[in-house]
């Protein structure tokens, strides 16, 4: 089946060194507008292995030009999601439209689709030049045309000079930017990534964050990424989709994931959160009394989806938005708990305390380290008071 | 530890006790006796016992004469055509035998290393479980299976795919059939190892990048496998060149191999010098292409030194 070729201004390579011609979806966020085109339509999608639903009737859009991530733990389905868009695993169900054409039975070597591997899969027999050209070839572009668009996904990824090395002879970083550069050359529609950047240690994983998001706005190819690693999913993403046990939690983009979280499994997945169980007492126009046995009294929450008073809740907050207050002076704040300093983790950045409330409730509380640690302010087994704003906390259900 | 046990220690150095053992062992069982048999190659056959000539003699005056006959080799290769006969026809079984057992081979290690884990192991001791049987018994059954009367006469009669006896015994064809039939273990063993140690996601980035199934193993598990298929060949070659009982049962009169060659100098002519010459001469046939494939093969894998 032949692949039609990508519309001209996804032409890739085209303007390396230059900045960003056409606008980032980041900004426009098509997802909001109802009547815009998804470029990947996955509906109802379902995989069964032995008895396990390993993806569970998954539907989602994805736009054109995003950088879209799968996270969740091991083995919530994100995986094998990413491999029935790449053609490896065949769908029990449902069915996968990539620009507008069915691709649910296509075999891998027809699919608009490349894969970046987690382990990069680089051929280990040939030459970094090889690798990358492999695509082409197996396509018969005609050899000048090769060596040319060699030359240009070599550059991309400042590895020209390396041409002629063998992948043993590379490091783990030029072995990433080598399959990145493999994976790119046919200017699939879709770039899918397995944990790109799971190989690679942290300072160079951090600075891989932002040069794969330029490159994949100079490339204009849509990513789909598969992570473990929230950082990763947040710093990268135009938007992250939640799963757990095969079915998607949540969708949104990273700062909604964040601040606003649907369930108690994503707020508690995503980052780190303090959490008082309770029953919603009080639901008004602008916000919500919730009773809450473990805080020893009662919580306000700001404004508030469409729970029904009387029903058991959770109050999520997370700790950077708690403060820390000597016997409660200048803390103008509806919520104000009474604790004590039980711990002290000092992470260099920022310090987190554990508070033991009055009610026994254990709560973490992180403040910046704006001065230096000699002018630490609290210390430990000093009675302080917690405090947050309504509006820093959310509800969830429990 | 006692200072005598680290004296000890100090003066036995383990290491090269451990490597130095097995080096001592093809030395004293392999190295000495093949040069021993170098030395007769050079001797002439004679009535004495044993029967040939001396290589050093000392005369009276105790001057030291060395006698070395060369005619032996100058004969291999000139007057009587049989030697190189029996050497073309060795090589050209051992090759024919080698190339089926990579075609039969081939497949049976891939499906076993692309086999369900649980039942790699049994398929493993499948092809491990001839070896039980006598070398010797197992090829007198073929006898028993090819023979005009045999099971598998009898069973094409039967299915009436013939009419008359095919006469497979005692002909080239039940040669190739013993010899690949009982060096096949030894071509799937190496290629099972290398295959089995195969990345599967090496394969579908193939597939990811456009390569259909058949391309995507030409292209990445043959290269990939060629260490095992080098191995299995050479496992399978080296033996099958020297081959004596399947030639001698299965084949018919007129089968001529280096080793009935060797058999019949030896014990029928009683010419220990010209069969030791026969000797010498396979083992440089079959060491001087080895040691080139090894150099070959250090250099390929410095070149994908990880």
């Amino acid at each position: 089946m032949p692949i039609p070729a990508p519309p001209q201004n996804l032409n890739i390579l085209a303007k390396v060194s230059g900045p960003v011609t056409h606008p980032s979806v980041r900004d426009s966020e098509p997802w909001r507008d109802p009547s815009a085109e998804a470029h990947i339509k996955i509906d109802h999608l379902v995989k069964i292995f032995g008895d396990t639903r390993a993806v569970d009737e998954v539907s989602l859009h994805i736009h054109r030009g995003e950088l879209f991530s799968l996270l969740g733990g091991s083995g919530c389905g994100k995986t094998t999601l990413l491999r029935m868009l790449a053609g490896f695993v065949t769908p029990d169900a449902g069915s996968i439209v990539i620009d507008g054409q069915d691709v649910s039975r296509v075999p891998p070597y027809e699919r608009p689709v490349n894969m970046m591997f987690q382990s990069y899969a680089l051929f280990p027999h040939m030459t970094v030049e090889d690798n990358v050209a492999f695509g082409l070839r197996r396509d018969g572009v005609e050899k000048g045309e090769i060596k040319r668009r060699v030359g240009e996904a070599l550059d991309l990824v400042q590895l020209g000079t390396l041409a002629k090395r063998k992948p043993g002879q590379l490091s783990g970083g030029q072995r990433q930017r080598v399959a990145l550069a493999r994976s790119i050359i046919k200017r699939p529609k879709v770039l899918l990534l397995d944990e790109p950047l799971s190989a690679l240690d942290k300072k160079l994983r951090e600075a891989t964050q932002f040069e794969l998001r330029t490159i994949q706005e100079q490339v204009g190819i849509t990513f789909v990424m598969v992570t473990h690693d929230q950082e990763e999913a947040m710093t990268m993403s135009t938007r992250i989709a939640v799963m757990n046990h095969g079915k998607i939690v949540q969708v949104g983009k990273p700062n909604e994931i964040y601040e606003f979280p649907h369930s108690r499994f994503v707020a508690d997945f995503i980052g780190s959160v303090n959490m008082f169980e309770g029953r919603l007492k009080e639901l008004l126009p602008d916000h919500a009394v919730v009773e809450s046995p473990e805080a020893g009294g009662d919580l306000v929450v700001g404004p508030t989806g469409a729970q029904a008073p009387g029903a058991a809740i959770c109050v999520a907050v997370r700790p950077e938005k708690l403060k820390l207050s000597k016997s409660g002076e200048g803390l103008e704040l509806p919520n104000r708990l009474a604790g004590r300093v039980r711990d002290i983790a000092y992470l260099g950045d920022a310090c987190v305390y554990h508070v033991t409330l009055d009610s026994g409730k254990i709560v973490k509380a992180t403040a910046p380290n704006l001065g230096r640690w000699d002018d630490q302010p609290f210390v430990r087994d000093e009675a302080v008071t917690v405090g947050w704003a309504a509006a820093a906390s959310i509800l969830v259900d429990p | 530890m006692s200072g005598f046990a680290k004296a000890i220690r100090a003066r036995l150095p383990g290491r090269s006790l451990v490597i130095g053992a097995p080096y001592l062992w093809l030395v004293v069982f392999f190295m000495v006796p093949f040069l021993l048999v170098v030395k007769i190659s050079f001797a002439d056959s004679d009535t004495t016992i044993p029967p040939y000539t001396p290589l050093f003699t000392l005369d009276d005056d105790s001057v030291l004469q060395i006698s070395l006959h060369l005619d032996n080799f100058l004969r291999l290769f000139s007057d009587d055509p049989i030697y190189l006969l029996a050497y073309l026809s060795s090589l050209r079984n051992a090759a024919v035998t080698t190339w089926f057992c990579l075609l039969i081979g081939y497949p049976m290690a891939y499906a076993i290393a692309r086999a369900q884990p649980t039942l790699r192991p049994v398929l493993l001791m499948l092809i491990v479980l001839p070896f039980w049987t006598s070398f010797l018994i197992r090829i007198y059954a073929w006898i028993g299976i090819l023979k005009d009367n045999g099971l598998l006469n009898n069973f094409l009669i039967w299915t009436g795919v013939i009419d008359q006896p095919l006469n497979i015994l005692n002909t080239q064809t039940s040669v190739y059939i013993g010899m690949v039939y009982a060096y096949l273990p030894f071509m799937v063993l190496p290629l099972y190892a290398t295959l089995e140690k195969l990345d599967v996601s090496l394969l579908e980035a193939a597939m990811d990048l456009g390569a259909r199934p058949m391309r995507a193993f030409w292209a990445v598990t043959w290269p990939l496998s060629l260490p095992g298929v080098v191995a299995g060949s050479l496992l399978v070659f080296i033996p099958a060149v020297g081959e004596f009982i399947i030639p001698t049962l299965l084949g018919g009169a007129d089968t001529l191999t280096i080793s009935t060659q060797l058999w019949s100098e030896f014990f029928a002519n009683r010419d220990w010098p010209m069969a030791s010459a026969v000797t010498v001469v396979m083992v440089a046939l079959l060491v001087v292409p080895l040691m080139l494939l090894q150099r070959a093969q250090a250099r390929a894998a410095d070149g994908a030194a990880s």
